[in-house]
């Protein structure tokens, strides 16, 4: 008996330390759980932030800079405070949030530091930066945030924010982590990738108690941060100051290009917002009460919003039908007004004259000359094939598709399709008398008044355009994106430009345009009076300036404004002046476009 | 004959090697653990844990032959009178001990001395135990001596409870070793085992499954075995005494363990449960042991210990500085040495010729054995969170002058195991 005691003492003890030995190989040698826990305890990543990149206007202007802010961070496990009321009333916060984001701060990690208070104003932290030293576990990490000297410009240049979680869950390059900041919209979004820099990483090794003991691996993984490029806008300050000056109080858009690059030269969403709203700590306070704004500021009307092209896309259609070969410049074309509703006078009128006095018969007759070329004797087929033609031409013209500008989100418009008509008639249930409409820019067809302003570099450019964009140059001295840098032809004959062209210049002369007129500078304009079912009509001017060597192509919408006569062509106007002689002398015209009250 | 230099040769060497070994490897690590790169500290710097604990271990060497050289059968004789002193020091040091992290279990006496009167009590109660046990006439179908014997451990594993310090007092179940080897009826320990391994399961499984567990193999067993009366009432009462456990889990966790107490079982089970709190220990000694991965980081280049996350770390969690800087070799070298020590102890004590011999030999054995499981697990996350050092290795004073001690008295009752028959 005693023998087999003797062996179940020594068995056990031999049994005790196979486990031991067993379960030290599972946690040392079979897991790499523990060394990965091991460094995550000692390493404390101290994130160097890089400066976003500065953007200038096309003179070297400074339109967005940084400015110093900074973030309260907690060590749960060092905190002492000994009076919280005192310290919830320096930084001004209620008794529950201190201990909400303690809370919160706790769950996290006891030993790592996380954000207790975000954004501390520069003056704010001069205010506390001394009395913060008898308060422990609390630290100070210095970041920055966006100002813009010229309240100018909002949507265009967007705004940062920190990122969201459907943002991060995106992020497929795993840059971004939470709390970081980010491009929403406009260009910060745009370029996101160029502004936002490389973001450098200092290792330190620390205690439990999160003093340093030195350098994680002598610093061989630290790497430095990497400041934003800058970028260089195509925005001329003077005249965005000027065209917001004119458009206060409305609501619309203005787009100005440089036709000969692409180059905008003034892009305006009124009503607008100071885009200094919308940086520091005040961001959603404020973001809360623009977001409710019934006029919606933060829809970037330019690119968003779509109207029917109207009057102004009668241009277009002239040009399509010379090219089509179905009218010629001169061939005169009897209009009276039994097919269409016509302020034109009854007459004959060839190109010019039509443009002039934007003859809806004319155009009617035109565009039934595209639609039915008589491909085939149905009415109806003949249709199909005419729209479908007809399209072709228009989508070059960069309707109805992205424009790919460099801003976020553009909408495309619309141009309708032979499937929409199938979908709203059926199959060879429509033909011409049910798309006729469309002649005269009504109708189905929708534009943003950056399409309109591109309109008008084609046409100031007889046949081509460069994709219209607000950055020329990354970095001071670099290049535009590459995709701006290609020309695209219309593939309409410059010939045809012509007579378009005349017309265009006579309604500004002459026509519904001549608030547009100056005497020593030759316009080339078109009205448009948009058809607004839900009120007053929307006033349109597309045009450029001068008639020789075009300098500038603009596009001007305001709602509700009446005939496009009256807002648009002025406003138009004002700012081809402002820009191509530096200074307005028609200071009645500007008047009446400031006093101008067309908002509801 | 010259008896000094005979005693030298009939020494066991090989246990006195390896308590050498681990008594140098403890210092080594006792420095890694409180160095500081920056600080450029010296491992005999004597304000630091690793110079004192050299001044201990020098300390051992006087011992040592203080031990060898009194007569080997003054420790049979001294046991009764030893074993009064301890019961009244663990009484005293109740009253005028100071309280260090709650519990009253130091004499201070001065700034630098520091005695924890427990730590000796294990030796003397082994050497009261083996006296007992070896007077003629002790049986262990005895129940009175059973009784008796029993109380003797039970006696100061209550005082040390009272201070209170449940780890130390917990290492008086190795002497159910002892007794068992002796001739303590397996009956009493199966049964005692039964209930812990019930008790255990019971914090892991919900009691229901257990009682119709019981019941199942209750109802089995009665089918299988003799119908006699003895045997079916036998069968009914274990498992009616069975499932009387089950139920006074819950009361024993509500009402009798510590609020503190209870989480460390509850961390046992799960530790991540609260890695912050209650198992921020566990966890961050299991981090510590599991970075060092096989070869471990180097001898002071350790990051966990050094850093202050992990609690204790030259004294009872001394192991995961092994751990995280000579990895699992180290711990594998160190687990092996204390399986070798512990098993030469147990053969040293099975080829004594007097029965006192031999049973303080096996105390010897189970007591550092307990202190090598619950030490060696709790690092590792096998046993609750219980502060006992791990012998001859953490630092302080009192507990290697203890195990020293222990030891010593057992080589020197070996050396003269021929002489039995002299008295």
């Amino acid at each position: 008996m005693n023998e087999s005691r003797k062996l179940i003492i020594r068995a056990s003890v031999v049994v005790v330390g196979i486990i031991f030995l067993i379960k030290l190989l599972s946690i040392q040698v079979l897991s790499d759980n523990y060394r990965l826990a091991a460094e995550n305890n000692i390493i404390q990543s101290i994130i160097e932030y890089p400066y976003r990149g500065l953007i200038y206007d096309r003179n070297g202007e400074l339109l967005v800079l940084n400015n110093p802010i900074y973030d309260l961070m907690v060590v749960p496990m060092e905190v002492e405070v000994e009076d919280t009321s005192a310290f919830c009333s320096m930084f001004g916060i209620e008794k529950q949030t201190f201990i909400d984001n303690y809370n919160t701060a706790r769950e996290y990690s006891v030993i790592k530091p996380s954000i207790f208070i975000k954004q501390i104003s520069n003056i704010e932290y001069a205010r506390i930066q001394d009395k913060l030293i008898d308060y422990k576990g609390f630290y100070i990490s210095a970041r920055s945030v966006r100002e813009y000297p010229y309240p100018v410009l909002s949507n265009a240049l967007g705004y940062v924010g920190e990122i969201s979680k459907n943002q991060l869950d995106r992020d497929t390059t795993n840059y971004y982590r939470m709390g970081d900041y980010i491009g929403i919209s406009g260009i910060e979004a745009s370029y996101e990738d160029q502004l936002r820099g490389l973001r450098g990483v200092k290792k330190r090794m620390v205690n439990v108690r999160g003093v340093e003991q030195g350098l994680y691996k002598d610093g061989r993984l630290d790497t430095l941060s990497i400041p934003g490029s800058n970028l260089v806008s195509t925005i001329d300050l003077t005249l965005q100051d000027y065209a917001e000056k004119l458009l206060y109080g409305k609501v619309g858009s203005l787009v100005a290009i440089d036709p000969s690059t692409g180059e905008i030269l003034s892009i305006v969403s009124a009503p607008s917002y100071d885009p200094n709203l919308l940086t520091g700590r005040k961001f959603s306070d404020n973001f809360q009460v623009l977001s409710m704004d019934t006029l919606v500021p933060l829809f970037n009307r330019p690119i968003m919003a779509m109207y029917p092209p109207g009057s102004m896309f009668k241009t277009i259609q002239a040009l399509v039908a010379l090219q089509e070969n179905v009218i010629k410049a001169d061939e005169l074309i009897y209009s009276d007004g039994r097919l269409i509703g016509d302020l034109a006078p009854i007459g004959y009128y060839d190109v010019e004259e039509a443009i002039t006095y934007s003859s809806n018969n004319y155009f009617f007759k035109v565009f039934r000359r595209i639609i039915n070329q008589g491909v085939d004797p149905s009415p109806y087929i003949d249709a199909r094939f005419g729209l479908e033609q007809w399209r072709s031409y228009v989508v070059r013209f960069g309707l109805g598709v992205n424009l790919d500008i460099d801003l976020p989100n553009p909408k495309s418009g619309y141009v309708p399709t032979v499937e929409y008509y199938d979908r709203v008639y059926g199959q060879n249930r429509w033909k011409f008398s049910n798309i006729y409409s469309l002649s005269i820019g009504q109708g189905e067809t929708l534009v943003t008044p950056l399409q309109m302003a591109n309109l008008a570099a084609i046409l100031a450019n007889k046949g081509y355009f460069y994709t219209p964009h607000i950055i020329k140059s990354i970095d001071e001295d670099g290049l535009p994106d590459t995709r701006f840098q290609v020309k695209h032809e219309v593939g309409i004959d410059s010939v045809h430009f012509n007579a378009v062209i005349n017309g265009m210049q006579a309604v500004v002369r002459s026509g519904s345009g001549r608030r547009a007129y100056m005497p020593q500078i030759a316009v080339c304009g078109k009205t448009s009076t948009v058809e607004n079912p839900h009120g007053p009509d929307h006033s349109g001017f597309m045009g450029f300036a001068p008639k020789e060597d075009p300098q500038i192509a603009i596009a001007v919408y305001v709602e509700n404004a009446g005939w496009g006569a009256r807002a648009a062509a002025s406003v138009a106007s004002l700012v081809i002046e402002k820009y191509l002689t530096g200074e307005v002398k028609r200071t009645w015209l500007e008047d009446y476009a400031l006093k101008g009250e067309f908002l509801y | 004959m010259n008896r000094d230099s005979n005693i030298l040769n009939r020494i066991d060497w090989l246990t006195i090697l390896i308590y050498w070994i681990l008594v140098i490897m403890g210092w080594l690590n006792i420095y890694a653990s409180v160095y500081e790169e920056d600080a450029g500290m010296s491992i005999f710097d004597f304000s630091l844990n690793s110079g004192k604990q050299l001044i201990w271990i020098a300390s051992t060497v006087i011992i040592f032959f203080i031990i060898i050289s009194i007569d080997f059968q003054f420790y049979e004789s001294i046991a009764y009178v030893l074993y009064g002193i301890i019961i009244l020091m663990l009484i005293f040091v109740l009253v005028f001990g100071s309280k260090v992290s709650g519990a009253r279990s130091w004499f201070e006496i001065g700034s630098f001395l520091k005695i924890q009167p427990s730590e000796f009590a294990k030796f003397i109660t082994a050497l009261v135990v083996a006296r007992f046990m070896s007077s003629p006439g002790f049986k262990f179908n005895s129940t009175r001596q059973l009784i008796f014997v029993t109380m003797m451990a039970l006696g100061p594993m209550l005082l040390i409870l009272l201070q209170p310090d449940p780890g130390t007092a917990l290492i008086y179940f190795s002497f159910i070793i002892v007794f068992f080897r002796e001739g303590l009826s397996p009956l009493i320990l199966i049964i005692g085992l039964l209930f812990v391994l019930i008790f255990i399961t019971t914090l892991f499984i919900n009691q229901l499954y257990i009682i119709l567990a019981v019941i199942g193999i209750a109802a089995i067993s009665i089918v299988f075995a003799e119908k006699t009366f003895k045997k079916i009432s036998g069968i009914l009462i274990v498992m009616i005494l069975t499932i009387g456990v089950t139920f006074s889990v819950d009361y024993f966790q509500t009402n009798i363990l510590k609020p503190h107490h209870q989480k460390r079982l509850r961390v046992l089970i799960n530790p991540d449960s609260d890695p912050l709190g209650d198992g921020w220990n566990v966890t961050q000694s299991k981090i510590a042991i599991g970075s060092g991965q096989f070869w471990g980081k180097g001898f002071l280049n350790g990051t966990q210990t050094k850093f202050d996350f992990v609690p204790e770390q030259s004294t009872d969690f001394i192991f995961c500085t092994l751990g995280e800087e000579h990895g699992y070799v180290g711990t594998s070298i160190v687990i092996i040495l204390f399986i070798f020590l512990i098993l030469r102890i147990f053969s040293i004590a099975e080829r004594q010729k007097s029965r006192f011999a031999q049973v303080y030999s096996y105390a010897v054995g189970s007591i550092i054995f307990f202190h090598f499981m619950i030490n060696i697990g709790m690092t590792i996350g096998l046993f609750p969170v219980i502060g006992i050092p791990l012998p001859f290795f953490s630092y302080g004073g009192s507990s290697l002058w203890a195990f020293s001690i222990l030891l010593f008295i057992m080589l020197k009752l070996d050396a003269h195991r021929m002489q039995i028959f002299v008295r």
